[in-house]
């Protein structure tokens, strides 16, 4: 019996099978962002309440950034679900910045008002802090750790038990390479 | 009603097919003809099922009968009636439907051809051809049904993909498949040769015209694919070397090269295992492709839906591979026992370099479409190979392949003389320096085309100096004036001829593919009324826009007046198409083309607030329409080398041909 030539075939064609096989449990699209690691690009933003905060001022804290559109339906999907969250983690050294983006002001300061929410949020004027963050698409949330380097990316909505964990793991300065996808499923 | 008799005609040929292979086993085990007989029966009675089936499935598309799920999905009221039936390969369900369709119509054939010939094979052929017609079968009947219905019945469907809107689509997926499911026929005849254990030549004569016929609708669907790319995509190119794209043209390298190892195994009897598993290695890419197109484990532009039917193929593809490569392994002591190669210079060994680099391109292919997989799975950080990688590592194997041939037709078999060396490649190496010469002093100064049109001028001049050869030998013998003397080459030696054709026209298209490679201009602006913009010799000026309403969308064109060197050539309108259920506008493209150069106009976008402008982007590329022309010559190659042949009189008196004689 040609054993030893059937094992030779074998021994190609098996490992080529499960490669393939392997590309069921990956996601070919996703992409690792490159800003995760990187210092948080500094900026400061005029908030809704007329104060102004500066990123690069919060370090030793947990900062969790959050950009979002009053027009964007997976924003209005978490808007209460990151006020709950804002509500839980306010005393734990975590803070939250909502930036506003694409949108205008007014529109901005309606949706706050119209949701509660209590965090420090304000409108970018210039445009200029989603390009230095890459954002892509909103709602788009960062987590920056303590030394101020950005240890997690969420693109899509995202829920108040994964807030906590990522602000968790970014107080132990756990990094996360992989982005994460919103829960949150568009009507086309 | 429709649904009802589509699908009940796909789960009774299934039916049938588990029969077909039962059939030849049962032959085998009792010996009684009626099990011989059944075999073909079943292949005859799945052709008509599926037949039926298909015409249902063509029948609602054109009544767009909406309570079927796919006829809801890919067509509309408003869907012109050929694009209705295009639909048919719109997508996954009908596309697998077109392919077992045309799979078992070739397995009709071979039925019918072979009905009262090679018996010992024959129902072992059929089994094979059975096992792929039932998985398909299989796929139609329970993973993907094309014969789903839907309640409520919508009022209206949703139509077609917009891409897919171009007279082009009509004919680049048939061809396609029809090339892919040819390779079947070799497929199941190597299949079935290793099962009778006949391992000799018998197999690959048998299929030598159902291999060229395949290999042929492999070209064009390939070819046809690249010309919609450039038509139709808009951007300009006709080869991105996206995953999908790699998937259709892979199966291309080992039937090519397959071609060219049997006919050394046919007059050498060597490569046996080779050939055997080039046929498996192409039968098996052809359903690779369909896992890579359809499964989504890959990123492709190509936005493919995804379903099940990923995880099927890819468990057929195991099969396949298992079985078929099982098979030759157990075999292998019959294939044993085969003479060496006598020279390094010689046919023989031409073709295999041949093999060894149409095998090498294939496994670049192969390795760069899979390298985002494997690199994921070992280092877990995911990677993108593109067009550079796929260019930079197959440019110089191409380009060594199309070398090869000017050498491999003309170079003799066994061991080549200095003098058949001479007397084949002195002039056209002579003819090549003064082509490529005036190019050098014209100002074409870069190395790879300077290399390229000369390896190609080379070719060409091989070939033309052969069949001058040939043409002046047959005139002083029998007195013909010079197209009887073609004619008469080419009907006495098919198959040479038939093969030189189709090498220029590789020609050809290796041209077009240098010129439009090394130099493209690419230019982009945005203009005002009557505003021009220059692009190398052409002036085009924005006349305005408009907008034109069509039967399934409006679209906005850009009107632009264009000269050349002060020429009037008339006005281009490229346009932006809006689709009702598409939220981005489709790219209209068009193209002016002369021997030397395309003019590409892009419309990219206009301004809704300001009248009257546009933003265009503007490709001039050279010698692009003689990949298309090669095309062509192509198909008159192919059609020499397969139309039915008249009895051999004579020996041919090509010069190659008579040096072998002596």
């Amino acid at each position: 019996m040609p054993v030893r030539r059937l094992a030779i075939t074998f021994a190609i064609i098996l490992p080529l099978l499960a490669l393939l096989a392997y590309g069921f449990f990956r996601d070919p699209r996703y992409i690792p962002s490159p800003l995760v690691g990187k210092p948080a690009p500094a900026f400061s933003l005029q908030l809704f309440s007329g104060e102004k905060i500066d990123v690069s001022a919060l370090r030793g804290k947990v900062v969790f950034i959050n950009f979002w559109a009053s027009w964007c339906p997976p924003c209005i999907a978490e808007a209460k679900e990151l006020e709950s969250a804002w509500r839980r983690l306010k005393d734990q050294d975590v803070v939250f910045i909502g930036v506003e983006i694409q949108d205008t002001e007014a529109n901005g300061r309606g949706f706050v008002k119209e949701f509660g929410i209590t965090y420090p949020n304000g409108a970018d004027t210039t445009g200029k802090i989603p390009i230095d963050y890459g954002v892509w698409g909103i709602p788009e949330s960062f987590f920056v750790d303590p030394d101020g380097r950005i240890v997690y990316k969420h693109v899509g909505a995202i829920g108040p038990a994964l807030v906590e964990a990522k602000s968790a793991e970014a107080r132990r300065r756990i990094m996360t390479t992989k982005e994460g996808k919103g829960e949150y499923q568009s009507i086309r | 009603m429709t649904a009802l008799i589509g699908h009940g005609a796909i789960l009774l040929a299934f039916a049938l097919a588990l029969g077909g292979i039962a059939a030849p086993l049962l032959l085998h085990r009792t010996g009684n003809d009626v099990f011989r007989a059944s075999a073909r029966v079943s292949i005859l009675g799945q052709l008509l099922l599926v037949t039926i089936a298909a015409t249902a499935l063509i029948f609602a598309l054109v009544n767009t009968d909406f309570s079927i799920q796919y006829v809801a999905m890919n067509t509309t009221r408003a869907t012109p009636i050929y694009y209705r039936v295009t639909g048919l390969w719109g997508a996954l369900e009908g596309s697998l439907m077109l392919w077992e369709w045309i799979l078992i119509i070739f397995s009709g054939l071979v039925a019918w051809t072979y009905k009262d010939r090679q018996r010992e094979t024959m129902p072992w052929v059929l089994m094979i051809f059975s096992i792929v017609s039932a998985f398909f079968l299989a796929v139609l009947a329970f993973a993907s049904n094309p014969f789903q219905t839907i309640a409520p019945v919508p009022a209206d469907g949703r139509g077609l993909n917009p891409l897919l809107e171009d007279s082009n689509m009509m004919s680049h997926p048939p061809l396609l498949y029809t090339g892919f499911v040819g390779l079947t026929v070799p497929y199941a005849f190597a299949m079935a040769a290793l099962i009778v254990g006949k391992v000799d030549e018998e197999w690959i004569v048998t299929t030598r015209r159902w291999t060229i016929t395949a290999w042929f609708f492999l070209t064009m669907g390939n070819l046809v694919g690249a010309w919609w790319s450039y038509h139709v995509l808009g951007w300009g190119g006709y080869w991105a070397w996206d995953p999908v794209e790699n998937a259709a043209f892979m199966p291309w390298l080992p039937a090519t090269a397959f071609l060219h190892s049997v006919q050394v195994q046919e007059r050498r009897r060597m490569l046996k295992v080779w050939n055997l598993s080039l046929i498996i290695v192409a039968f098996s890419l052809t359903i690779f492709g369909t896992f890579l197109t359809r499964s989504g484990v890959l990123s492709s532009i190509h936005a493919f839906s995804n379903g099940p039917v990923g995880t099927i193929f890819l468990a057929f593809l195991a099969v396949i591979l298992i079985a078929s490569f099982g098979l030759l392994a157990y075999r292998a002591d019959l294939l044993k026992g085969q003479p060496q190669i006598d020279s390094m210079v010689s046919r023989e060994s031409t073709f295999l370099l041949n093999n060894v680099l149409l095998v090498s391109a294939l496994f670049t292919i192969f390795l760069g479409t899979i390298f985002p997989l494997l690199a994921e799975a070992v280092t877990g950080k995911p990677v993108s190979v593109g067009a550079p990688y796929f260019n930079t590592a197959t440019v110089p194997i191409f380009l060594a392949l199309v070398f090869l041939m000017a050498i491999g037709p003309m170079i003799a078999w066994r061991r080549a003389s200095w003098d058949n060396l001479r007397r084949n490649f002195l002039w056209p190496a002579v003819a090549s320096i003064a082509v490529v010469t005036p190019v050098f002093i014209l100002g074409i100064h870069d190395f790879l085309p300077l290399l390229g049109i000369m390896v190609c001028a080379f070719v060409a001049a091989t070939i033309l100096f052969d069949t001058a050869l040939a043409v002046r030998a047959r005139r002083r013998l029998a007195g013909e004036n010079i197209f009887s003397a073609l004619a008469t080459l080419a009907r006495r030696n098919q198959r040479r001829y038939g093969g030189l054709v189709v090498h220029l026209g590789i020609v050809l298209i290796a041209l077009g593919i240098l010129g439009s490679m090394s130099y493209s201009v690419e230019r982009q602006a945005t203009l005002g009324r009557g505003e021009t913009l220059q692009v190398g010799n052409y002036n085009i000026r924005l006349l305005g826009l408009r907008a034109v309403e069509q039967p399934t969308h409006y679209r906005v064109e850009g009107i632009f007046d264009v000269t050349r060197g002060g020429k009037e050539i008339g006005a281009l309108a490229p346009a932006l198409k809006f689709f009702p259920n598409q939220q981005s506008p489709i790219g209209r493209a068009v193209h002016k083309s002369t021997f030397g150069e395309d003019l590409y106009l892009i419309l990219s976008g206009f301004s809704e607030l300001q009248n009257n402008r546009a933003t265009l982007k503007v490709l001039v590329r050279p010698l692009v329409v003689w990949i298309w022309l090669g095309g062509g010559v192509i198909a008159l190659g192919t059609l020499i080398a397969i139309l039915p042949a008249r009895r051999r009189q004579a020996v041919t008196v090509s010069s190659a041909e008579l040096e072998e004689v002596a």
